[in-house]
């Protein structure tokens, strides 16, 4: 790049004012914090859920036979210690109609009022990030809005190498998002699709066209092949034109972000229901009791009050709370965006008992 | 809504087995499991009054 188109793109960048700090809108883009498993977890393919790194989430529909392995894995590009790895593990190359899957982070609507969209200044949006996969292959990104059913996509290449993708979309004059704590802005990477969404044009400007322009028809299945992988990570949303540097924050920093839609008394990457003490919940039981409980406070504030499911330190049985040596039926009742009680229903635990706990809490959009 | 859940078990949880419903238990076909929250944002309980709307009843705690 020469010396004046430096200067030119610098000064685009502080003309949007993307100079300053918090530019990337996306949580867990550098795919560092992987609360439910820094492991492997492999046969999905049938149900939707987030399943290792925090904020992306697996959407299915259409049920394809394809499943998949996923895991937070260390091999990223430089400056990367971890990326998002998908591995085909059963391939699906007769794809029904109605067949879509997609690696996604919804957004709430608080959190991107900066955009401006349904407003004559509805600003530029930018995303940016690094892929590769096993082979050339072709994949759609794109960003769908909630309420109003607005979508735009733009199709990017991936090699065996990983290469910085990036693709500007125009400001959407149409369709406010609320100001609210709901999922109105979802940023979605399509790998697998029926014609149902790809029998349309690809919808490259803001549209409510519906399905069908969603997806690119000229796209690659990740399913075509048990060889097939795919592989993300510095995946950046933000104001402008310009694709500024990925926006870097402390794992700790990435950590209470993330724990604002989960977060779990284990260790990080230590699977729920797995057979441990570390990090459990405890207190003595001074007289017999049968509803013997905990009040949980939550590591952050989290999106609403959460769901919580209990589990046993001693077995890893889930719904059970652990005397010093038997699990207790246990539920979840009172629920808030600070914290929740979880107690032993009506199962007497003996004086000077340790009541034991695992949890986890599930506030995802 | 584009996230879909399939409940095999949706039932209602009582303060100290009292008469206040307080959570939700359910349990997917995915093999998950929790306690819901009466909270009109929580995806759960979205999930369900959606489960509920198409005619499914919660089950009374026991």
């Amino acid at each position: 790049m020469t010396k004046a188109a430096e200067l030119a793109k610098m000064g685009e960048v502080l003309t949007n004012s993307q100079i300053g700090g918090r530019r990337n809108i996306v949580i867990n883009g550098g795919m560092q914090v992987a609360q439910r498993s820094s492991s492997a977890v492999t046969g999905i393919g049938a149900s939707d859920g987030y399943f290792t790194c925090d904020r992306w989430n697996f959407n299915t529909n259409g049920n394809s036979a394809g499943r998949l392995t996923m895991s937070q894995a260390s091999d990223g590009p430089s400056g990367f210690a971890n990326c998002l790895k998908l591995e085909c593990t059963t391939a699906d190359t007769s794809i029904a109609a109605a067949e879509r899957f997609f690696i996604e982070q919804k957004l709430e609507g608080q959190d991107v009022q900066q955009l401006k969209k349904g407003t004559s200044d509805a600003e530029k949006i930018t995303i940016s990030f690094y892929v590769k996969g096993h082979d050339s292959a072709t994949y759609t990104v794109g960003l769908y809005e909630g309420t109003s059913g607005r979508k735009i996509a733009a199709t990017f290449p991936v090699t065996t190498s990983w290469v910085r993708q990036t693709v500007t979309f125009d400001g959407d004059t149409s369709g406010v998002i609320p100001d609210n704590n709901t999922a109105q802005l979802h940023l979605r990477f399509y790998l697998h699709a029926g014609s149902n969404y790809t029998s349309g044009t690809l919808g490259t400007s803001w549209n409510a066209d519906g399905n069908t322009t969603q997806i690119s028809s000229d796209g690659n299945s990740f399913f075509e092949s048990t060889s097939a992988t795919f592989f993300l990570t510095g995946v950046q949303l933000e104001v402008g034109s310009q694709a500024t540097p990925f926006e870097h924050r402390s794992f700790g920093e990435e950590l209470a972000l993330c724990q604002r839609y989960y977060q779990q008394s284990y260790a990080h990457g230590t699977v729920a229901g797995t057979a441990t003490n570390t990090n459990r919940v405890i207190r003595f039981v001074d007289a017999t009791q049968s509803y013997a409980g905990h009040w949980i406070a939550f590591k952050t504030e989290m999106r609403v009050a959460a769901t919580g499911t209990p589990y046993s330190p001693g077995t890893g049985t889930v719904n059970k709370i652990r005397s010093d040596s038997a699990d207790h039926p246990a539920v979840f009742g009172q629920s808030a965006t600070h914290g929740m009680h979880a107690y032993a229903n009506n199962s007497s635990i003996g004086t000077s008992n340790g009541l034991n706990l695992h949890y986890k809490a599930d506030a995802e959009l | 809504m584009e996230n879909t859940i399939t409940f095999t078990t949706v039932k209602y949880i009582t303060l100290k087995g009292g008469s206040e419903n307080i959570s939700i238990y359910f349990e997917t076909d995915g093999g998950e499991s929790g306690f819901a929250p009466f909270d009109s944002a929580n995806r759960h309980y979205q999930a369900i009054l959606e489960w509920v709307a198409e005619g499914n009843t919660i089950a009374e705690a026991d």
